[in-house]
């Protein structure tokens, strides 16, 4: 139990995908234009990873080595779209904003990333485990560098406007914000956590 | 862990995993259509509804690209799609036009407008409330830089006067459905 713990608290600091690994820079940069936007990437991903960690995790024992990678892709794929059918279905205006970056999950490296590291290796419950750890670390991240792109950039808490009517920095809702406080927020993370 | 790889076992593993993926989403296709049907049927309506008095019912022209929205026999008006380029690509508009030929208000369903500049087409209450009730017989349909009696978004010209030609664009599809307008 305290194993698969530590897992998912790996995948929260130590793997950390996006300050540690800078594993999916295109979603993270493209769609933290504001907290809310980043928190659903992230949960869109999130998703997708533990139910393609499990699945490839259950099938890799009788996967051939030389089509493993199409093999997980497929699965990879399939997770993505039963996702995009939901979001269609039931949050449209989600879907609307995160747009391509949702079938874009397919070719996240973070996904295929953890199928070929971990769940190809591991039983069904340590690769939920890890997706789960991983997903919620990709969350975290994406949920606090637009949350930090939103106070700057438009003067707003997840749609809350605080500076009265105002612009906040524009630059930090456009894409050389991104990199800026991407930057700024990994050395902040790297300096907390890496010893 | 990984098994040896040959003709057989490569096909069968690749064929089945593909066969089972689409099965699954067959099925969440089928399960998802109504839903994703609703909502955008929902979506248009409301977009409708932004644009135009109560209705009740709304035909799509798919070739010009308009509603005609009626209310029971009454005809209530046309909501009118249109584009024009605006700064940063295309900008689309609904625009709900009564059949005397006046824009009852506009709404924005898609722009790729700089985000605190031209992006205020959508949140800008002072340029947005202009369009409500917008007499082309009046009113020059040019913004007021140009000599026409249309409020510009400060800083973004390029952005409203795309607002403005959508807008014309809209009038013009109305004058060849057959509406009359005050002119």
């Amino acid at each position: 139990m305290s194993n698969r713990l530590k897992l998912i608290g790996d995948g929260l600091v130590k793997n950390n995908p996006t300050f540690v690994l800078l594993l999916g820079m295109c979603p993270t940069l493209a769609t933290t234009t504001s907290a809310i936007n980043g928190l659903s990437m992230g949960l869109a991903t999130l998703f997708v990873l533990v139910l393609s960690n499990m699945a490839i995790s259950l099938i890799a024992p009788v996967v051939p080595d030389k089509v493993h990678i199409p093999v997980y892709i497929v699965v990879i794929a399939t997770f993505v779209t039963l996702l995009q059918f939901i979001m269609q279905a039931y949050t449209p205006a989600m879907y609307e904003t995160l747009g391509l970056f949702i079938p874009l999950i397919v070719v996240n490296c973070i996904v295929l990333g953890r199928a070929e590291a971990f769940a190809s290796k591991n039983g069904v419950l340590e690769s939920a485990c890890d997706g789960l750890g991983v997903g919620l670390g990709f969350t975290c991240s994406l949920t606090v560098l637009g949350l930090v792109r939103e106070i700057l950039g438009s003067g707003s808490v997840f749609g809350f406007n605080f500076i009265g009517g105002h612009d906040g920095m524009l630059a930090f809702v456009m894409a050389p914000g991104a990199f800026l406080c991407l930057g700024y927020l990994m050395v902040l993370f790297n300096k907390l956590f890496k010893k | 862990m990984a098994v040896k790889s040959n003709l057989t076992n490569m096909v069968l593993v690749l064929g089945v995993t593909c066969l089972f993926c689409s099965a699954i989403l067959g099925g969440a296709y089928v399960l998802t259509k109504e839903p994703i049907e609703a909502a955008a049927v929902e979506k248009t309506n409301k977009a409708i509804a932004q644009v135009l008095p109560h209705f009740t019912d709304a035909q799509y022209n798919e070739q010009e690209g308009y509603y005609t929205a009626t209310d029971g026999e009454k005809l209530v008006g046309y909501a009118i799609e249109s584009t024009s380029v605006g700064f940063g690509g295309n900008l689309s508009l609904m625009v709900g036009v009564t059949p005397d030929g006046v824009v009852y208000n506009t709404s924005v369903l898609s722009h790729s407008e700089t985000p605190g500049l031209g992006a205020k087409c959508t949140t800008d209450e002072k340029f947005m409330s202009q369009w409500k009730g917008f007499d082309p017989a009046v009113k020059k349909l040019i913004v007021k830089k140009d000599g026409g009696d249309v409020d510009a978004i400060t800083a973004s010209t390029i952005t409203s006067r795309a607002y403005a030609q959508a807008v014309e664009n809209a009038l013009a599809t109305f004058k060849k459905i057959g509406g009359t307008g005050n002119e």
